[in-house]
Formats: structure tokens, C-alpha cells, sequence
């Protein structure tokens, strides 16, 4: 006989809140989608402002991604970072302006062409100087915050002033390439075709990096390392090595950011990384430092808060996005999908 | 002793402005499982952290297998041969148990012998194979921690209170996982508060006080003598 009192262990079964919660960022894209659906009186405008959202949304991913994971693997604040996008912007247009026959052709296959060497060549380009700026400016303050802040910014107004002496002063407008212009139309909403093209590079860069992170070794060390470096240390692997590696590819996005931006915007200028990086803080913060589901989720949110906001009331735009990372903050501290830290 | 596999050789460990290890001397012997004993705070864990060069050794050296460690950075360290189950575990909540252990096959793909292996030592781990480590229970964490550091041979296992806080039979499966390597010819250093788990594992103790290695010598001259037990670590067996 036993002495234990009857009892049947039951598993109580989650609610729907709790089972909701993990999905909570992604609905509220879609919650945020469905609100401005609602808050817009014609569907062709909303369609039009979600698509331009979008497009915004991918540009500020692309430039947002190399930063989260640089900040959760190493702990390092790169204010420099609007450097890159700046390189790029330039390395990129310049590409673009050497290409003029094939960007002037009216064939979709030329300007997609000429598109690509851009890109490749700003992304190279943006690439080995992320290696040069993390071996010069990063390294040597490693485990310092406040240094990392000071010098980075230098770096930034040091490579700010390298564009201007080799570019010059004035900014650079450009036009996109003859195929990408002007709009299709579709359900009576105006969909500009640059911005279809920007949405559909921010999905394959996003289905890119969640496969490297999720099926590779060197992604497994990457989110390992984020959450604990130590330990993948004591298991041999050598996180510096590592660590460059994700500086230059984050680099080298940034620089993919660049470019796109430049030809969202069709005028560059040597500070316009420097302006972009405010909306690229806000997105970090909001999606969970170190974590790129959260920052792709952030950037979507911040891209359609924009939009539908600059439409509906103009004036609320400039705020809408401090907003919305107040709000997020006082709901999630740590971020939409905060990485789980050691220690 | 002849040839031990682990020498510490009168080492000073600082922690800021703290002096946690004060001259500690310690060896090794080879295919045989270490206790390293002594109260909370005595520098058990800074010791293992130093070995594994976490915490850079000041002065003194560390010679692993006969060559200099204490200067060489962690992952060379590992790479040698050392197999490091940190206190808090170190589990990568975030990724899978699957995707812990592929990290942990540091030299290529799983063995998947070995890995099989592994399953019979410790039966959850095939279990939750899918699940998210940061949803296992303590001890399936503690497993996991251990299953990784053994699913590649190392020469050398520095185990910190693997027992801790956890439940009798999962004590039992620790303590036949820390037997099983030891038939397998590796050597095991191994923190342990629990003092029977100490004297069923271990072959030679070395007790700590206050960065300072005290006592040194057999575990079972150690676990038969009271005296000596109160004296060095201020605990008594009977209550336990």
C-alpha cells in the first residue's frame, strides 16, 4: 500500500493567450496591416501604402540585420555603421552610372543585370571595409561601451568625409534603372515596380540568413554564441574568427541597403546613412538585440507604421516610430523576440 | 606522482581586484577521477574556469598533457582535448538538443556510434532530440551539458557540481556517466559538494580553502576519516 494521498497528475492545457504569445510580433504585423485597412478609406491607397511599407520595411532589414547580430555576438555598439550604407550608396551609383547603356535599355534582363553588378560591387566593396573598420576601429575597444560609441562615430565622420573627397560635396541624383520605373497596376492601387523589386530582395536576404542560421554549422555557432560566447569558446570553436566573418557580412548588407536605398530615395548623400541609422536603432531595439526574426519583424512594423501614418496624418509621422518603440518597449523590455543571454 | 595528465603549479587567479586563487597546486593522475572538494567560495569553480582559461592565470603555471596552457586561449585549450560542463551548464536555450550536440562535435558530423552510445547513458536526451534545450528540466539540462562535453573522446573532463541541485536517480545516472568515461581511459577533475557522490566517484581528493589547496591525497582515506573531514571542510558525514 501506499502512503501517497490519490492523486492523478493532470497537465493543464494552455491557454489561448499563452499559445498565442509566441506568435504575438508576427500578428501584430498583421494587426497593424488590418488596422490601417481600416483606418484607410480606399483599399487601392491602403494596398499601395502597404506595399510601400513593405518595400521600407526589407530596406531598413537589410541594413538592421549585420547590426543586431554584430551587437549579440560581441557585445559591440557600432554607431558606425550608417557608414556602410553611405559606401555602398555611392560604390553602387557609380556602378549604375558606368552601366548607363545597360540601365537606359529598356530591357527588364539588362537593368536587372546592371542592378546585380551594382550590387555585387557596393557589397564587396562595403565588405573589405568592414573588415578594415572592425581590425582599425572595433577590435581594440572590445568590452568597452562608451569607447565603442565614441570611436565608431568617428569612424563614421572619417569615412563621411572620404566620400566627400572622393565624390565630392554635392549629392548625386540618379534615376532607377528604365524598366523599374513608373508603376503596374493591380486591383486599382499603383504598385511602383522598384518597390516590388526592394520586397522581393528583402525576402530572399531574410530566407538566406534564417537558413544560414538554422541548417549551417557556422550558423549554429553564430546563434550559440549570441546567446552564450563562453561556452562556444570551451568548446573550441574561435568566436573571434567568427565574429569578423558576421562583421563583414553585416557590413557588406548594409552596403546591399545602401544601394537600395540610394534608388528608393534617387538621390545620395555622403550623411544619408548616418540619417538612416535612427530607424535602423529604433528597429534593433524593438526586435531584440542580436535576433533576426525580431528585426525583420521590427522593420515590417516600422516601414507600415510610416507609410499608413504619413498618409493618414502627416504631421504624427515624424513621431510614429518613437511610438511604436515605446510602446513595444513598455510591452516587451527586452525587445519583440529578446535572445535569451547568459548570465 | 608520475606524469600526471592536468599539473597546476602554484597558480594566481584575480578577479578584479580580488585574489580568488592564491598559489593552488594540483594534479591530475591520468585515467582517473579527481574530486576537487572544499566549502562555497573557496575557488573550486575559479579553479576549473582557469584551467579552461575563462580566467587568465596570473601567475604559475598550467601544463596540460606536458605542454604550457596558461597562456593559450580557450578554444586552443578545448582543442587539446578538454571537455568543460560549466556550473550553470552553458546549454544554448535557444537551439535544439539536436543542434547543442552538433555544435559540441567540434571535429565533424556526429559519431553516430557513439551517439548511440550516449542514448543508453542517458535515455531523455532521444526523447527531447527536437525539443528547444531551454525547455528541459534541470537535470535534461545537466544531461545534455554532459552528453555534450563526452559526444567526442577527450582526454580530459573538468565537470563542475554536476549534482547539484538535482534529484536522487538523476544523481545516479550522472554518477554511471562519470564511471562510464573513466572505463573509457579518460580522466575526470570533478567538483562536487555532494560528499557521497565524492566518495563512490572518486579515486584521489584535493580539498580547497581559501584559494589554497589544503589537502591532497586518497578519497578513501579521506571519506574514512571523520576527523579529517570536519577538519578540512567543516562538514560531518553522519548528518548527511
Amino acid at each position: 500500500m501506499s502512503a501517497a494521498p490519490d492523486h492523478t497528475p493532470t497537465m493543464a492545457r494552455m491557454s489561448f493567450g499563452e499559445r498565442l504569445a509566441p506568435h504575438a510580433p508576427v500578428l501584430l504585423v498583421v494587426g497593424l496591416m488590418l488596422l490601417g485597412f481600416i483606418a484607410i478609406p480606399a483599399t487601392s491607397s491602403w494596398l499601395t501604402l502597404t506595399v510601400s511599407g513593405l518595400a521600407m520595411g526589407m530596406m531598413i532589414f537589410i541594413m538592421a540585420s549585420g547590426l543586431t547580430l554584430v551587437f549579440g555576438l560581441m557585445d559591440v555598439i557600432n554607431f558606425g555603421h550608417g557608414a556602410f550604407v553611405s559606401v555602398g550608396a555611392f560604390v553602387g551609383v557609380s556602378f549604375l552610372l558606368m552601366l548607363e547603356h545597360m540601365t537606359g535599355a529598356s530591357s527588364l534582363m539588362l537593368n536587372l543585370t546592371a542592378l546585380m553588378v551594382a550590387i555585387i560591387g557596393a557589397m564587396a566593396a562595403t565588405g573589405l571595409m568592414g573588415w578594415a573598420f572592425e581590425k582599425v576601429i572595433v577590435k581594440p575597444v572590445y568590452g568597452h561601451h562608451l569607447k565603442q560609441i565614441l570611436v565608431t562615430m568617428g569612424g563614421l565622420i572619417v569615412v563621411e568625409q572620404l566620400i566627400i573627397v572622393l565624390w565630392g560635396p554635392e549629392e548625386i541624383y540618379i534615376t532607377r534603372p528604365e524598366a523599374l520605373k513608373g508603376a503596374i497596376t493591380f486591383a486599382g492601387a499603383a504598385l511602383e515596380k522598384y518597390r516590388l523589386v526592394a520586397v522581393a530582395v528583402g525576402i530572399v536576404v531574410f530566407a538566406g540568413m534564417r537558413f544560414v542560421l538554422r541548417r549551417t554549422k557556422i550558423g549554429l555557432i553564430v546563434r550559440a554564441g549570441v546567446e552564450n560566447g563562453e561556452m562556444v569558446e570551451a568548446l573550441g570553436y574561435r568566436l573571434r574568427l567568427v565574429f569578423v566573418g558576421v562583421f563583414i557580412a553585416g557590413s557588406a548588407l548594409a552596403g546591399l541597403g545602401g544601394v537600395l536605398w540610394g534608388l528608393y530615395q534617387e538621390v545620395i548623400t555622403a550623411h544619408m546613412g548616418n540619417q538612416t541609422m535612427i530607424l535602423v536603432f529604433i528597429v534593433v531595439i524593438i526586435g531584440g538585440l542580436g535576433s533576426v526574426e525580431g528585426c525583420f519583424i521590427g522593420a515590417l512594423l516600422v516601414g507600415l507604421m510610416q507609410n499608413y501614418v504619413a498618409f493618414l496624418e502627416p504631421k504624427v509621422a515624424l513621431i510614429s516610430n518613437i511610438g511604436l518603440m515605446v510602446a513595444i518597449l513598455m510591452w516587451r523590455p527586452m525587445g519583440m523576440i529578446p535572445v535569451v543571454k547568459a548570465k | 606522482m608520475s606524469d600526471p595528465i592536468l599539473k597546476l603549479d602554484g597558480v594566481y587567479t584575480n578577479i578584479a581586484q580580488y585574489h580568488i586563487l592564491q598559489g593552488v597546486n594540483l594534479e591530475v593522475p591520468r585515467g582517473q577521477v579527481t574530486m576537487l572538494l572544499g566549502r562555497n567560495g573557496v575557488g573550486k569553480t575559479t579553479t576549473l574556469r582557469s584551467i579552461i582559461g575563462h580566467w587568465r592565470a596570473h601567475n604559475g603555471a598550467i601544463l596540460f598533457d606536458g605542454q604550457d596552457i596558461t597562456k593559450l586561449p580557450t578554444p586552443a585549450i578545448a582543442r587539446l582535448g578538454i571537455g568543460f560542463v560549466p556550473e550553470d551548464m552553458g546549454i544554448f536555450a535557444d537551439l535544439t538538443v539536436e543542434e547543442n550536440m552538433i555544435l559540441a562535435a567540434v571535429s565533424g558530423p556526429i559519431n553516430q556510434a557513439r551517439l548511440q552510445w550516449l542514448f543508453t547513458v542517458f535515455p531523455a536526451l532521444e526523447t527531447f532530440w527536437k525539443k528547444e534545450a531551454g525547455t528541459l528540466s534541470g537535470g535534461q539540462k545537466q544531461m545534455l551539458s554532459i552528453a555534450r562535453a563526452m559526444i567526442e573522446e577527450r582526454l580530459l573532463y573538468l565537470i563542475d557540481e554536476p549534482t547539484k541541485g538535482l534529484a536522487p536517480a538523476i544523481i545516479t545516472t550522472m554518477a554511471r556517466a562519470v564511471k562510464e568515461l573513466k572505463t573509457q581511459g579518460a580522466s575526470i577533475l570533478l567538483v562536487e559538494q555532494n560528499f557521497a557522490v565524492a566518495k563512490a566517484l572518486g579515486d584521489t581528493a584535493n580539498v580547497m580553502d581559501d584559494g589554497r589547496m589544503i589537502w591532497s591525497g586518497q578519497m578513501s582515506e579521506l571519506a574514512t576519516d571523520a576527523a579529517l573531514q570536519e577538519q578540512l571542510m567543516g562538514l560531518s558525514v553522519e548528518s548527511e
